[in-house]
């Protein structure tokens, strides 16, 4: 640290209004869709309709010859050319990982895969051309149901032999980070509680709002790539090492990109295409997809079906979890792909001290649009099955389920806390934002309110959901990554320039899409330097002027980015303090800097950092021996996650005659460390929490028997609207992170990871007492209605919870419908 | 082709067009007007949403040779002399707004709400922007700023003016 620690902090903490908006507001945007080149054509891609298919013949002749058609190109004229949609993280030595060619010449692996590009001077005449492209399919049998793709009945890819990817294992005895866990379970079976559930992640889109859009430009000495994506410096890697064309002469551009979410974060297959279509013709090219493209093939994510065993003693102690997931993968092992449940291995004993834990997670490919990414990836379904237990537990010991929780969860005084799972949580204090969460809830009135209603037998119930959640995020330690076998590491890179007029440029390797970077970055950066806000720039998502960094995903960008920009702001004051020294005649040692002035010592003799800038640029008087320079960079490696957490609380009615459930209260308390911009951070967790709510009530990616997507649009994949909605009651308790300078933990995904399981458990509490113990997401109306008057008292629901695990028990395919 | 004339933010403008050419594909494609955005080809979204002649339209859902004769407001045309209107000033004052895909089309939405009912209830403000959807900010924030704008333009009764 520096002198700059005692400096005041004037601008983390304020509630600055975003610079991003002025902007957006009035609609001076860059989308890249909105982007036009010269000379520049069109795309649009031609699609299999089918889930598993050869491809017998492509007759292109008719698009060809169609108004204004520049050309038609299939995979077969491409070939290599192409390149491949990559796999950065094998999860096991052995993973099986089909090859991806963005655009196949032989066999289609999902409906939806591109099989033909239509190049048109319009996007109109483009489109209309595609209509006319001929494709002679020879279908195959498609592999779609999760569980029975795990018994390779059919196969999604048959040169493969399996459709099983990889089988990746993590348990606490091996590790020697824990007990063994079928030492618990028999113990637990013989005199204590032995909880067994099958819960369902079902499949989600993360329906960005902006359609993803790709240009390509290959007229300058440099081929650039607009792109509508989160990560700009991964696609540069990934195309100079799949594409053949040197990183140096590659410049990626994210422009304004309308969210994300975890569904930008890919190196996609229209990508690809259009970067080979524009080096081919020369020409600048666009492509821009439809909302049923994007529904249809952009990665979806979560799809996972989780088997549980927990084992306590009779109080409700827990003595070991134990957690075997199928997670399906779709037709290919995309570019996070079977890491994203791996993410989740180290997160299902949460805040609590579970003696002994085993994870494992058999990853599967099937013929349904691949999987990766989706707000939360991994933790989410971590977090929901062991709030959704965590529940079940305090069912069977007949205790409050906040009891339960706090008799298993590591105590505030026991931080740092080493896990199970071997992760080192560096702070966190769950009694006090569970308190904070219980005051604001007005728990005990509510709990009140249930027992009445639930005595005068009111057809309308009220349920009270519980999630005391915590994640790991700012990925990540590149050790630990490495140790993982992931594909690359997790610093983040961040430079300082002090310009001859005063302002700050910073550039930034992370690539915002909503988050607000701009704002918060330039609050950090204002503090550090002693400058107004105002004149602090940020730059980022163009790989020419920001040539290094690893991108905005899994709420890193303030753990890791954040504090690479303070360490490279550090080095600036460390840099002007021997030009300072010099222009005020005093020892360098008796220099100090403070908001934004270097002064000498006892004397009132000082320079602003801005003058020093302004001399160093003249450079007509500096010291010998150093170069005339401030500005400066670093690459900062994290050297742990970090563990925001919280205590979610949500209130349910459920009208037991109809099933139609109604959210009627929301309480979120955070612990996300040192909050820059309260503002910001409650856009991020009142988002996160209605992407979570969401899973819970709404969203369903729902494919059909021949693996068509029925949800293909915005009339059937229900995002929820502002009427069906409600505002939510948050704050915050702090414990700063320990692990970087501004303690300061991630926020981004955290509102998506603990309110999936608060409104479950809500609506189970709701109807508990009628015998319900679970109910399949989303809960409709009609799911909440079967489970009610389907079960006899203390009989499992529909589809739900099956303790022994039956996998021929109907309804239990991963295919079936939203309201089945 | 087809001629037509129409009025867009104040501007006139004449020009030949295919039948078949949506109004937001118009303004995007052949005006430049790209802070207009399509989120969606069903209708569902409401990213496009504009006004002809002063009322919320999804410029997706209509044709550009509807629009002749017509006068089309656009985000882009919603503040004036440099001032921002009180609904843009609002979800830019209860950060209404994240990403901003979804937020031109939130406004306009948000001024003709307004216009009908300057003095919303939080459930009409939730039900007049049914039609409009966002994933970013979870709506939360985006009610606060249209109930912001309308208790702030008490004063001179303009929250929707325009
Ligand atoms: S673009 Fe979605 S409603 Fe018009
Ligand atoms: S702000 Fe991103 S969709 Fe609304």
């Amino acid at each position: 640290m520096t002198a700059t620690a005692e400096r005041p902090a004037a601008e983390v903490g304020k509630d600055r209004r975003r610079k991003e908006d002025q902007r957006l507001v009035t609609g001076r945007t860059r989308w890249t869709d909105n982007l036009t080149l010269p000379g520049m054509v069109h795309l649009a891609m031609v699609r299999s309709p089918f889930a598993h298919a050869k491809i017998s013949s492509i007759d292109a002749s008719a698009a060809k010859s169609a108004p204004n058609v520049v050309g038609v190109f299939t995979g077969a004229d491409f070939g290599d050319e192409l390149g491949v949609c990559i796999n950065a993280w094998p999860i096991t030595p052995e993973q099986v990982t089909p090859n991806h060619s963005p655009m196949p010449a032989d066999r289609v692996a999902f409906a939806g895969e591109i099989v033909a590009v239509v190049v048109a001077r319009t996007a109109a005449e483009a489109r209309d051309a595609a209509e006319l492209v001929d494709v002679e399919y020879d279908e195959l049998p498609a592999a779609l149901d999760l569980k029975e793709a795990a018994n390779d009945t059919v196969l999604s890819h048959p040169d493969s032999g399996t459709n099983k990817s990889a089988l990746w294992v993590f348990d606490s005895g091996e590790a020697g980070t824990g007990g063994d866990v079928e030492q618990a379970i028999t113990k637990a079976r013989a005199d204590g509680i032995v909880i067994e559930r099958e819960y369902r992640q079902q499949r989600l889109i993360p329906a960005f709002m902006e359609p993803r859009s790709v240009v390509v430009d290959p007229t300058g000495e440099q081929l650039t790539m607009w792109s509508a994506t989160q990560i700009p410096h991964i696609l540069r890697f990934a195309l100079a090492a799949t594409t053949g064309v040197p990183e140096s002469k590659i410049r990626v551009i994210a422009p304004d990109v309308g969210g994300g979410f975890g569904g930008k974060l890919q190196a996609t297959p229209e990508e690809w295409i259009a970067w080979a279509v524009a080096r081919r013709i020369q020409k600048p090219v666009k492509y821009t997809e439809t909302r049923s493209e994007s529904l249809q093939s952009a990665h979806h994510g979560r799809d996972q079906w989780q088997k549980l065993t927990l084992a306590a003693t009779k109080d409700g102690t827990v003595t070991g979890f134990k957690v075997d997931l199928l997670a399906d993968l779709g037709a290919y092992v995309a570019i996070v792909g079977g890491g994203v449940p791996v993410l989740g291995a180290f997160m299902f004993n949460a805040i609590y001290k579970f003696p002994s834990y085993r994870f494992s997670c058999q990853t599967v490919l099937t013929n349904k649009a691949w999987t990766d990414a989706y707000r939360g990836a991994g933790r989410p379904e971590a977090t929901y099955a062991v709030e959704r237990i965590m529940d079940e537990l305090a069912a069977e010991v007949g205790a409050d389920p906040l009891e339960i929780r706090e008799k298993n969860w590591i105590p505030h005084e026991e931080f740092p806390f080493t896990t199970v799972a071997g992760l080192t949580y560096d702070s966190g204090n769950y009694e006090a934002a569970t308190a904070k969460a219980k005051a604001m809830f007005d728990y005990d009135a509510l709990r009140a309110e249930q027992k009445k209603r639930r005595d005068a037998g009111d057809p309308v119930q009220l349920g009270i959901g519980i999630s005391t959640f915590t994640e790991m995020c700012g990925l990540a330690p590149s050790r630990v990554l490495g140790t993982l076998d992931y594909g690359a590491g997790g610093w983040e890179h961040a430079s300082v320039r002090m310009l001859a007029t005063g302002k700050v440029e910073v550039v930034t390797g992370t690539s915002a899409h909503g988050q607000g970077h701009e704002t918060a970055f330039s609050q950090i950066v204002a503090d550090r330097l002693g400058v107004p806000f105002e004149d602090v720039e940020i730059l980022h998502g163009d790989t020419q002027v920001s040539h290094k960094g690893l991108d905005t995903y899994g709420s890193r960008s303030l753990t890791v980015g954040g504090e690479a920009l303070v360490r490279a702001a550090d080095k600036v004051i460390e840099k002007a303090k021997p030009i300072a020294a010099h222009l005020l005649e005093a020892n360098v040692d008796d220099v100090e800097f403070s908001a934004g002035t270097f002064s000498v010592k006892g004397t009132d003799q000082g320079k602003t950092i801005q003058e020093i800038a302004l001399s160093t640029f003249a450079a007509h008087d500096y010291p010998e021996g150093i170069e005339p320079n401030i500005d400066a960079e670093s690459t900062y490696d994290p050297v742990n996650f970090s563990f925001p957490h919280g205590t979610h609380l949500c209130a349910m009615e459920v009208d037991t005659e109809t099933g139609q459930t109604t959210m009627r209260k929301y309480v979120a308390c955070d612990d996300i460390g040192t909050i820059i911009n309260p503002l910001i951070v409650s856009g991020q967790v009142h988002g996160g929490l209605v992407q979570g709510i969401a899973q819970a009530l709404w969203e369903e990616a729902v494919y059909d028997d021949s693996g068509t997507l029925v949800s293909g649009s915005f009339v059937d994949y229900l995002l929820p609207t502002a009427a069906d909605t409600i505002s939510f009651d948050i704050d915050h308790t702090t414990s700063p992170s320990t692990t970087n300078s501004l303690g300061t933990k991630g926020v981004g995904e955290a509102g998506t990871i603990a309110s999936t399981p608060a409104v479950v458990n809500a609506i189970v509490d709701a109807v508990r007492h009628r015998g319900v113990t679970d109910i399949l997401m989303p809960c409709t109306p009609e799911r909440v209605w079967k489970a009610i008057n389907s079960s006899g008292p203390g009989g499992s629901t529909e589809a739900a919870a099956m303790p022994h695990f039956d996998t021929e028990e109907p309804g239990t395919s991963s295919t079936e419908g939203a309201g089945a | 082709m087809t001629q037509i004339s129409l009025t867009v933010d104040g501007t006139q403008v004449t020009d030949d067009v295919e039948p078949r050419m949506l109004l937001v594909q118009y303004l995007r494609e052949k005006l430049g007007k790209t802070g207009t955005v399509i989120g969606c080809d069903t209708s569902n979204c409401g990213a496009c949403t504009v006004h002809l002649d002063g009322r919320s339209v999804k410029s997706c859902n209509v044709l550009a040779v509807q629009a002749d004769g017509h006068e089309v407001t656009t985000i882009e045309g919603l503040a004036t002399d440099g001032q921002l209107h009180p609904v843009q000033e609002a979800f830019r004052e209860c950060h209404g707004l994240q990403c901003g895909f979804c937020t031109p089309g939130m406004i306009m939405q948000s001024v003709d709400l307004l216009n009908e009912n300057p003095h919303p209830t939080e459930q009409e403000v939730r039900l007049g922007l049914e039609g409009n959807l966002c994933r970013c900010t979870g709506y939360h924030n985006i009610v606060k700023s249209v109930l912001y704008a309308a208790e702030h333009a008490g004063q001179d009764e303009k929250a929707g003016a325009r």
